[in-house]
């Protein structure tokens, strides 16, 4: 308890959204079960699944803020992390539901009998059980972003080269898995899920359950990166970001530091993804698009770059703009995108944390944030 | 070798593989009496020699200015020092036992090698106090650095340089809005949080008032003898009031070396140097 005052001391912003997402971890679930779907407090199974998927966005938008507000690494390849974690979820969701598939087959999942394969393949093993599943949800993408991270930061490439290289990552895995014979699903990916741990994945009580684990995924990770960025290794990163080269000649391995926090990052955004899958029902190849990544980094700078918290009300704002928009107005959706980022980049560097920040003084540090524009940064 | 020899010296207990010898880098050897060995040094770029054929012996606890016109390759030495730039050819040593120019830059700065920059090169974003806890020696590897707290002897180590180097007052302020000397001074102050046993200074004093530079030569003048000083400057009343020996480098490499008289006596040097 001691640990988490000394954590959000400092941190007006980040306590008040730990406090309101506690509140909703509570009174949504409650609202949903208990309150009799006649009363105007009733929330549906529908919003509530809305807004567990935006909290799972919330999460990634995190792991995002962390390599790029603190580290200075402008990834515009994070959904694939997210993507990977959302896929050995999905096995696993696949895996579960057995002979009850439209063909039967106890082993195979449909798309597979489809295909005419007779085995499974190697990679399917182990993801019958649960624990298996949930450790390949942090494994995969870490060691994705460990072996990516280790070639191209010990060869010092950084700044738009390295964000071009992110780009390209994802697009690759996206081309790859929309091909059938890797054996996840083309590009009709995984769904059709019926159970998650025997819970019926159609049951509002399960869906309840998702949305609680959703909010104290954010809160953990929320807490997990805060921790990080107030440790000494965190004034590291800081540093990095702004003087790369005089960080090395005070004898850190500069490398090093990117590498972990990286991967570190890439977890997160995996454990995002698996929470989104069963909440959504379905994993497809899109989520590997360039365009999916590039849109993390903008609710980020919408949101404001290194606050966290500010990563946080970037992923809702844009996403509960995007789920409006896109039923009022289809059309003119990605120009409002488009149009939100440059007015950001022009108006608000800060982001919307800046603004309150500006307007409320809520009382962070001045040493805190922000030193460049999205632009500059590219530069 | 036959099969059974070579499967016998696989077998010898006597011996561990290579490649389970721990990759330590030797400690600082300076029996000798030198601290710096840079030997036949050349770099060139794009076909422009900046170092031609370098010689240069630091003796240890020594404090050597440097000078020599723009272009020299003062910075150009640093750079090859330090770890930033790798020669083309030649060699440079610390000591007698740590090969320079086999290591990255953190690796040089562990081992001993603290440097201050031109342009005075401080993190903006942080508080003087974080610039000098960041500079402080210690475990760098990333656990370290995460679960790090400040032990009451650094916290202490970290007030003395605060006032040594007259930034009490400012200690929570964002070393980007302090004055171009101000950084100069956090600087030097994170030169010395880092505790090396070879401080390269690149023009300490620019932008420093008449006092301020008094106060800078006497610190350094303090620090030689337990440590070595290397002072590249380009002011000539400063380089007076603290040189011992002074090298003059001149097109990559050494022109003069010896006293400030002497310096100022040699023909060859006020031809390219002093003269204008």
């Amino acid at each position: 308890m001691n640990r988490l005052t000394s954590l959000l001391a400092n941190d007006t912003g980040g306590s008040i959204f730990l406090f309101l997402l506690l509140l909703a971890a509570i009174l949504v679930p409650v609202c949903n079960l208990v309150v009799a779907p006649a009363s105007s407090l009733h929330v549906s199974t529908y919003t509530m699944a809305l807004v567990g998927k935006y909290l799972c966005y919330a999460l990634l938008a995190i792991s995002v803020d962390l390599v790029w507000g603190y580290l200075g690494i402008l990834t515009l390849g994070h959904g694939a992390f997210f993507a990977l974690g959302g896929y050995a979820m999905g096995m696993y969701l696949m895996r579960q539901i057995g002979a009850r598939g439209v063909y039967g087959n106890p082993v195979l999942p449909d798309f597979m009998v489809f295909l005419n394969w007779q085995h499974l393949p190697w990679f399917w093993h182990g993801f019958q059980w649960f624990w298996f599943a949930a450790l390949m949800v942090v494994l995969v993408p870490a060691l994705l972003a460990l072996v990516f991270g280790w070639f191209t930061f010990r060869s010092r490439v950084s700044g738009v080269y390295l964000s071009i290289m992110t780009q390209a990552l994802t697009y690759a895995l996206m081309l790859a898995f929309f091909r059938n014979e890797m054996g996840f699903g083309g590009n009709n990916g995984l769904t059709d899920f019926k159970d998650l741990l025997g819970f019926s994945l159609q049951a509002d009580t399960t869906r309840a359950g998702l949305f609680v684990a959703s909010a104290l995924a954010l809160a953990g990770g929320y807490l997990a990166c805060r921790a990080l960025t107030t440790a000494r290794l965190g004034r590291v990163c800081r540093a990095i970001r702004d003087q790369e080269d005089r960080v090395r000649f005070l004898g850190y391995r500069v490398e090093n530091v990117k590498l972990w926090v990286f991967t570190f990052s890439a977890m997160l955004a995996g454990i995002a993804g698996a929470l989104y899958v069963p909440q959504v029902g379905i994993i497809n190849p899109t989520e590997f698009s360039p365009l999916a990544s590039i849109e993390i980094v903008i609710w980020v700078a919408v949101g404001g770059r290194s606050t966290l918290y500010g990563a946080v009300v970037g992923a809702l704002v844009v996403n509960y703009a995007k789920s409006f928009l896109t039923a009022a107005m289809p059309d003119a959706w990605l120009f409002c995108l488009g149009g939100l980022f440059v007015l950001v980049t022009l108006f608000l560097p800060d982001g919307v944390a800046g603004l309150l920040r500006r307007s409320g003084r809520t009382g962070n540090r001045p040493a805190d944030p922000l030193p460049a524009t999205p632009e500059e940064e590219a530069s | 070798m036959s099969m059974l020899e070579s499967m016998r010296s696989y077998m010898r207990r006597d011996q561990v593989f290579e490649f389970l010898i721990p990759d330590t880098p030797p400690d600082l050897d300076i029996t000798h009496g030198v601290i710096l060995y840079l030997e036949g040094i050349t770099v060139s770029f794009d076909g422009f020699r900046a170092i031609n054929d370098l010689n240069l012996y630091i003796r240890d606890g020594e404090l050597r200015c440097i000078i020599g016109p723009n272009g020299a390759g003062k910075t150009t030495m640093m750079d090859i020092i330090t770890g930033k730039t790798r020669p083309d050819t030649g060699s440079a040593w610390f000591g007698q036992q740590i090969n320079l120019l086999r290591m990255t830059e953190p690796e040089i700065a562990q081992a001993g090698i603290g440097r201050k920059f031109q342009k005075p090169t401080v993190f903006e974003q942080l508080t003087v106090f974080e610039n000098l806890e960041l500079a402080m020696a210690g475990d760098r590897r990333v656990w370290s650095t995460l679960v790090a707290r400040l032990d009451r002897e650094q916290q202490d180590r970290i007030d003395e340089i605060l006032e040594l180097v007259g930034l009490q007052e400012l200690v929570r302020v964002r070393a980007g809005s302090l004055s171009h000397g101000q950084k100069q001074w956090l600087e030097i102050g994170m030169l010395l949080a880092q505790n090396p046993k070879l401080l390269l200074v690149d023009e300490p004093v620019a932008g420093m008032t008449g006092q301020e530079m008094e106060r800078t030569a006497e610190l350094l003048t303090s620090l030689a003898g337990s440590r070595t000083v290397v002072v590249v400057e380009h002011d000539m009343d400063f380089v007076r009031s603290i040189a011992r020996t002074v090298t003059v480098l001149h097109q990559g490499s050494v022109l003069a070396e010896g006293t400030m008289d002497e310096i100022q006596n040699d023909q060859r040097v006020i031809d390219v140097y002093l003269g204008d």
